[in-house]
């Protein structure tokens, strides 16, 4: 296989709760506790999960917006945490993000111009004129108009906007785009058009998307390879075809099961993963999903299974699917 | 410009400011009798045609003094306003910017200046350097940083968690920048508010600190002053007494009002901030 664009190697970040200067933190949030994936060239990697499982703290760590508590992460070879001052400046044209809330993520006093020319003025030598040139291409590659460049935030409807932070992402021609649930705050009307977008994008400009989403039909769309994250970990990461064929790990099964089918002639109980997240302080020992999984067993209570791989890329972390070692 | 006269209150704040700024600016160059000018022979005179508001025990003519106040009341917002913004929005930056240890710093010695009560600090302060209008402005403006602090700080919190900050930040933007371009713009409006009602809260101060003969000196006007000089003569000259407190009263309103419509029509979400 061909070198990986990035490379997350155990990953871990733990929030403290409570506690100040003078005290120490009363609890540890446990939001990503040893991640590991690969995202190669021109792929989409999916990350699904309910929300709370880490998701959206993965896209902030390989952005570095956020300081990882342990683990390592390697942009073409290169380690991204390693990098400090004016180094990890120069790298973050690479990487760009785009946001779920398009209301939050784009600055009310600014502009339109001046939010797309933003990273423009920060990476490029670009004259003033040139930037706006730029900036009125990209509008309208993502399909606004030029004349927008003059308006403000509150002028435009929620999938305008994400538009327009679409738009500052590409403006420095990225590698990797983190999409952070970049449609579900959209009409699905609107989150149609906008994944349109961001798959003819992705073939006009070699993008590779690591994609965020706890939507499995938006994600089973959209992405190559998919990982599915329960409290902080992955559970079951394989290239698409595997989940629709037959998903291994029980959670993903009662994910897959709780989407409704667009089709009313194949009705299909419609079936929820029992009982809530369980809090992220105080994980539940062994396997985190063993209070909610129909098929736990013993050893599912006391020992937490590793992820295994089991052929062609697909990989599990279920002791159902490694009994021959364990049990 | 409909958004804000449309507002009752930034209206009649406006009209009422404007008065006295249009006051103070025409005393710079003409007022009907030299302010300090004494005229034994018209003491103590009620209002009439050729003295408006009146003449004070020395026959100096209330009209010109109180317009001549308008100067120095309007002087003393702006320095005051000015050290409070000026020093306090960076506090406030820095404590949300840095967090821990400035962070905590900074918001202590915020809530130890709001800990003395503040005339008397003001009067300690005139006492160790002197009385005059400048030292007085530096107590109230001392008063003020933290006010302004705490507000910096609680806005700019708030604004630090937003994603377009974080969007910047992946585009490449230093910390300074996004402070810069980011943070203050959106600052701005409540900042600007505070500082309105702050400039009426001012003028109040230094009438109360010239009252109490540690601001602005004699010979030259302050409403404050005038009031204190006007008690003796309460009973046969009221006048004296009358104008330069509806002056006082206007301005402070006049601004308050103004401060409030502000806050209306910029912030519409905030309530209230003090």
């Amino acid at each position: 296989m061909s070198e990986a664009l990035l490379s997350v190697e155990d990953l871990v970040k733990h929030f403290p709760l409570g506690g100040g200067i003078f005290r120490r933190p009363r609890a540890w949030v446990r939001a990503v506790d040893g991640v590991s994936f690969q995202i190669h060239q021109g792929e989409t990697f999916g990350l699904v999960g309910e929300s709370g499982c880490g998701k959206t703290t993965i896209g902030r760590l390989v952005l570095r917006l956020m300081e990882p508590t342990s683990g390592r992460i390697f942009f073409r070879g290169q380690d991204l945490l390693a990098l400090r001052g004016e180094e990890l400046r120069r790298m973050r044209r690479h990487i760009q993000i785009i946001f779920q809330d398009p209301y939050a993520s784009l600055d009310p006093r600014m502009k339109v111009e001046r939010i797309i020319t933003e990273p423009l003025r920060a990476f490029s030598h670009l004259g003033s004129r040139d930037r706006r040139k730029r900036a009125a291409e990209l509008l309208e590659r993502v399909g606004l108009q030029p004349g927008d460049l003059e308006k403000y935030p509150h002028e435009f409807s929620g999938g305008q906007r994400q538009r327009i932070g679409i738009a500052r992402a590409l403006a420095v021609r990225p590698e990797l785009v983190v999409a952070d649930e970049p449609v579900s705050a959209l009409d699905v009307s609107i989150q149609a058009q906008v994944i349109n977008l961001l798959q003819d994008l992705q073939e006009e400009f070699g993008l590779s998307y690591l994609f965020i989403s706890h939507d499995l039909s938006v994600v089973d769309h959209l992405c190559d390879r998919i990982a599915v994250m329960y409290l902080g970990r992955i559970v079951e990461l394989a290239p698409k075809e595997f989940f629709r064929e037959g998903p291994k790990h029980p959670y993903t099964r009662t994910l897959l099961e709780s989407v409704p089918l667009p089709d009313p002639h194949r009705r299909r109980p419609l079936r929820f993963p029992e009982g809530e997240v369980p809090n992220p302080i105080q994980p539940p020992s062994g396997c985190a999903f063993h209070p909610r999984c129909p098929q736990a067993v013993e050893p599912c209570r006391r020992h937490r299974p590793s992820l295994v791989h089991i052929g062609s890329g697909h990989y599990v972390a279920c002791w159902l699917n490694q009994e021959d070692d364990v049990l | 410009m409909r958004r804000f006269f449309g507002n009752l209150n930034f209206t009649v704040g406006f009209i009422l400011a404007a008065v006295v700024v249009a006051a103070a600016l025409a005393s710079l160059f003409w007022t009907p009798y030299a302010p300090n000018e004494m005229n034994a022979a018209h003491r103590l005179q009620p209002p009439s045609l050729s003295h408006p508001l009146g003449t004070d025990q020395y026959g100096r003519d209330v009209l010109s003094r109180v317009m001549v106040g308008a100067v120095n009341s309007i002087i003393v917002g702006l320095v005051t306003v000015a050290i409070g913004f000026g020093i306090g929005v960076l506090l406030g930056l820095l404590a949300a910017f840095f967090r821990r240890f400035i962070e905590e710093g900074i918001m202590r010695l915020c809530d130890l200046l709001f800990g003395f009560p503040a005339v008397l600090t003001a009067i300690l302060i005139t006492a160790v350097l002197g009385p005059s209008v400048l030292n007085s402005m530096l107590a109230i403006g001392i008063f003020y940083i933290p006010v302004f602090a705490r507000l910096t700080r609680a806005v700019t919190l708030s604004i630090w968690q937003r994603d377009f900050i974080a969007a910047a930040r992946a585009c490449g933007l230093s910390e300074t920048a996004i402070v810069w371009h980011h943070v203050l713009p959106n600052i701005l409006s409540p900042l600007i508010i505070q500082g309105t009602i702050q400039f009426a809260v001012a003028i109040l101060a230094e009438a109360g600190l010239s009252y109490l003969g540690l601001g602005t000196q004699p010979p030259h006007p302050s409403w404050g002053r005038m009031l204190y000089e006007a008690q003796t003569f309460l009973g046969t000259a009221p006048w004296m007494a009358v104008f330069p407190g509806l002056a006082i009263a206007w301005a402070v309103l006049g601004f308050n009002l103004l401060g409030d419509g502000l806050r209306d029509t910029l912030d519409p979400k905030m309530t209230r901030l003090r």
